[in-house]
């Protein structure tokens, strides 16, 4: 690997602008971690998202979301009122600075503004405009408005999420969010790589709704193949034997849960071998997974009968370990398998800092240091990190608009007639 | 008409399951050429143990699960454990932009296949490695799959029931992240090589790029050393938040209530019952206090109306509601329809198969999905000796030496 690291991030001399709400932070983020100069516009006052919690020392105050901290670092902030003809000049000619434009407004908000994609590509032809919103510019449910937990349940991971004899759920921290963002930032470096060779930008047009799709794995092609219907089933999981055995993923321990699932597959028959042999060691292997014949093992065409002999014996196992016990085990017999783990126990992970994961950022005026989960990659020419913590409201406004040309009493003008 | 966005852009895809080939299938979406270099010893454990199976029946051309993430791929098998094969993969390599693999971090190296000896010939070679927990550190070869990973990661803890285990994020949630963090990391890499001629190595931990989703909760922790746990449906400043029943077998609609304005919304909806018309339901801190008897009461009300019904009538409002889509509804919803998400294609075992378009659509450069997943070593004869330019006698050597195999 080249020794040649570079002090600069892979899109340092790209400018994004962001204008983007909660359903949007994580895209340009991304962009920010590789290096690029992101702007982020907030109205006058603040962006709304600055209530979302929690909150540093929990004190609801918008210069302390911790969920604003996580999202938004990397980025430069300044306040903008684009409801004024006099803010969307200054818009404009930001526009003609950036090389990215990040929005998630309602569809047609932009345009009743008269920032849509065709008028905004007229003052930079060059320019990537992304729109992030739950169900996509057009087609019959664009207009309709959604959070989390409409986004969850349009993509149909909820149905997969949950007891069955109980309502299906989503993930308790909103994930469509993130997952839009992560898209979003993809369609965005996609088009600008193509820009990079044409010189032409274009309009990415993001769902919400179809960013979560992927994270439905395969429970789909069961319908689109066979017409069966996959289902919430809480700890269990059905599909992976032709035979309809269902295995059992979530096992108490003694201080929680632990994922474990009985699989084929090469490293599945590595695991099944080194659980019995460990189970054995401690007087708790049955007859009968010490006389199975691992090596011919077939998870696709298993019986139920199987699945119960082998899960029976390691349930009562899994009950006498600790989280830890298993995870330190389950590394050194190279065993699939993990606990189910909190923040805290993420926190004492060795791994993540072996890898120097976890980050330190100043942020002077709560006079401390706050640890961040670092880039969400390793580059071997470039980093991929958080170069400055999220911005106050209008911390930058006199530096980006000075960029521009504005002087200390034009700022105070556009202040006072609630322009900035 | 435009070029596609990877236009003339190569790759080579080692590895198998979702995280790497879901990168490759991104790329190929978008005009990459792509080979996914397997091999009969060793096929993609989605070909080989994971349904579903057409019609049920074990093969391994048969398996949604590997068609779903391989369209417009091109597929050879190199038996790698043969010494023909080192040589042979070196030149699929040379030929491509990208190098794609999702082994065990080790595993590369082992074969002869390092970042460090590829990129020795070929400076510009661009290479993902994704795996779980990265290429360095004490557990970086530790084997493992998305479904525990998810676990490790704080997702598994996060959800469900306060009161009942937690339950299962379905598959493997977390390699989907990483899918998407490694397609951002290689079209980044990509356009830092167009402007400097550099290549280089990407590690792409799936681990750290999943604890970016549950960002908050870490930083909860450290500053507040509060232990989030999974809630149900419910969220601290929105009632009610919740799915309920609906009219059908297993039909559930979503509805949440951000403020008081929506609630009298909603309300009016409702017809005004009796029960919503007490003061105890007026607001946020009351509709908190007795969440469980709101739901249930809501949960009555929508007992009576079909999910469709309910999110029709709710958003025409402006009240958030939806339908929980099952696995069934994903194929038929109007929406995702009208963005051409399912892309019917004519696959030579399987029949039709649905496969699926990406979350954006690119104005000038559409996804443009024509081939169906391939079938195993379906390319052999093809890429060698018309793309490679291998001659017939050297591609019949390879047969028979098992190299190809």
């Amino acid at each position: 690997m080249s020794t040649n690291i570079e002090e600069k991030g892979l899109l340092t001399s790209f400018r994004v602008l962001d204008l983007s709400n909660e359903r949007g932070f994580l895209c340009g983020k991304i962009l920010g971690d590789l290096g690029a100069d992101v702007i982020k516009i907030e109205k006058p006052g603040g962006d709304p998202a600055r209530n979302i919690g929690p909150f540093f020392e929990d004190k609801p105050d918008p210069e302390k979301s911790l969920y604003w901290f996580a999202y938004n670092n990397n980025k430069r902030g300044i306040t903008l009122n684009l409801e004024t003809e006099s803010g969307r000049d200054i818009f404009c000619r930001l526009v003609k600075t950036a090389d990215f434009l990040i929005e998630s407004f309602s569809p047609g908000y932009m345009e009743s503004l008269g920032l849509g994609y065709e008028r905004i590509s007229r003052v930079n032809p060059q320019l990537v405009m992304t729109s992030i919103t739950p169900f996509g510019q057009t087609g019959p449910y664009s207009q309709y408005k959604a959070s989390d937990l409409e986004i969850m349940a349009m993509s149909g991971l909820m149905s997969l999420l949950g007891y069955p004899d109980r309502p299906p759920v989503r993930v308790t921290v909103p994930q469509s969010y993130m997952w839009t963002g992560m898209q979003a930032a993809s369609g965005t470096l996609l088009a600008h790589y193509y820009r990079g060779r044409t010189g032409k930008g274009q309009h990415v047009d993001v769902s919400a709704q179809a960013s979560i799709l992927c994270a439905l794995a395969h429970a789909p092609t069961f319908w689109d193949v066979n017409e069966v219907l996959t289902v919430r089933e809480g700890p269990i999981m059905s599909g992976r034997s032709v035979k309809g055995a269902k295995m059992r993923c979530i096992f108490p321990c003694k201080d929680g849960f632990i994922n474990f699932i009985v699989y084929g597959g090469p490293a599945g028959i590595t695991t099944n071998k080194a659980l019995t042999e460990w189970m054995d060691s401690e007087g708790m292997a049955t007859e009968y997974l010490k006389n199975k014949d691992w090596d011919s093992f077939d998870i696709a065409t298993v019986t139920q009968e199987e699945i119960d002999q082998i899960e029976g014996p390691t349930a009562e196992f899994l009950k006498t370990k600790t989280k830890k016990e298993f995870f330190e085990e389950a590394i050194k017999r190279r065993m699939l398998g993990y606990p189910v783990t909190t923040a805290e126990e993420i926190l004492a992970d060795p791994q993540l800092y072996a890898r120097d994961y976890w980050q330190k950022v100043a942020h002077p005026e709560l006079d401390q240091e706050i640890t961040y989960p670092g880039g969400f990659g390793k580059f071997s020419l470039s980093p991929c990190r958080i170069w400055r913590r999220a911005p106050l409201i209008g911390e930058h406004n006199e530096e980006i608009y000075g960029e521009l040309g504005l002087n200390g009493n034009d700022l105070l003008m556009l202040k006072q007639a609630g322009i900035i | 008409m435009n070029k596609r966005v990877f236009e003339e852009i190569k790759v080579a895809e080692f590895g198998g399951f979702a995280a790497g080939p879901g990168v490759g299938k991104m790329m190929a979406d978008f005009g990459a050429e792509v080979v996914r270099v397997e091999s009969f010893a060793r096929p993609d454990g989605f070909r080989s143990h994971y349904p579903p199976y057409t019609d049920n029946e074990p093969g391994l051309n048969r398996s949604g699960c590997f068609a779903i993430h391989n369209n417009n791929k091109y597929d050879i098998t190199l038996n790698l454990k043969t010494e023909g094969a080192l040589e042979a993969a070196k030149k699929v390599i040379a030929w491509a932009d990208v190098v794609i693999e999702n082994f065990t971090p080790g595993t590369m190296s082992r074969l002869g296949l390092g970042y460090e000896t590829l990129s020795k010939d070929k400076p510009d070679l661009i290479m993902l490695g994704s795996c779980n927990q990265g290429q360095t550190g004490p557990h970086a070869e530790h084997p493992g799959f998305g479904s525990h990973l998810t676990s490790l990661s704080g997702f598994t803890h996060l959800t469900g029931y306060p009161d009942a285990p937690p339950v299962i994020l379905y598959g493997p949630y977390i390699d989907y992240i990483g899918v998407g963090y490694g397609m951002i990391a290689i079209a980044a890499a990509l356009d830092y090589r167009r402007r400097t001629g550099k290549g280089q190595y990407i590690d792409l931990a799936q681990y750290e790029g999943g604890l970016q989703f549950v960002a908050p909760v870490l930083l909860d922790y450290l500053i507040n050393g509060r232990i989030t746990s999974r809630m149900g449906n419910r969220n601290p400043y929105a009632a009610p938040h919740g799915a309920y029943p609906c009219l059908g077998e297993d039909r559930w609609c979503v509805i949440s209530v951000f403020s008081d304005e929506e609630w009298q919304q909603l309300i009016k909806t409702m017809g005004y019952p009796h029960w919503a018309k007490e003061s105890r339901f007026a607001t946020l801190l009351g509709r908190k206090e007795n969440e469980d008897e709101l739901d249930s009461l809501i949960g009555q009300w929508t007992s009576g109306f079909t999910a469709e019904q309910l999110m029709e009538r709710l958003q025409a409002v402006g009240v958030r509601a939806a339908v929980v889509n099952n696995m069934k509804d994903i194929y038929t919803d109007p929406q995702l329809k009208h963005r051409h998400i399912w892309r019917e294609l004519e696959h030579v075992e399987m029949g039709r198969f649905n496969y699926q378009a990406p979350a954006f659509n690119l104005s000038e450069t559409p996804a443009e999905i024509d081939r169906p997943s391939p079938c195993i070593g379906e390319h052999n004869h093809f890429f060698f000796t018309r793309i490679l330019g291998y001659s017939e006698e050297e591609y019949k050597t390879m047969l028979e030496q098992k190299v190809i195999a």
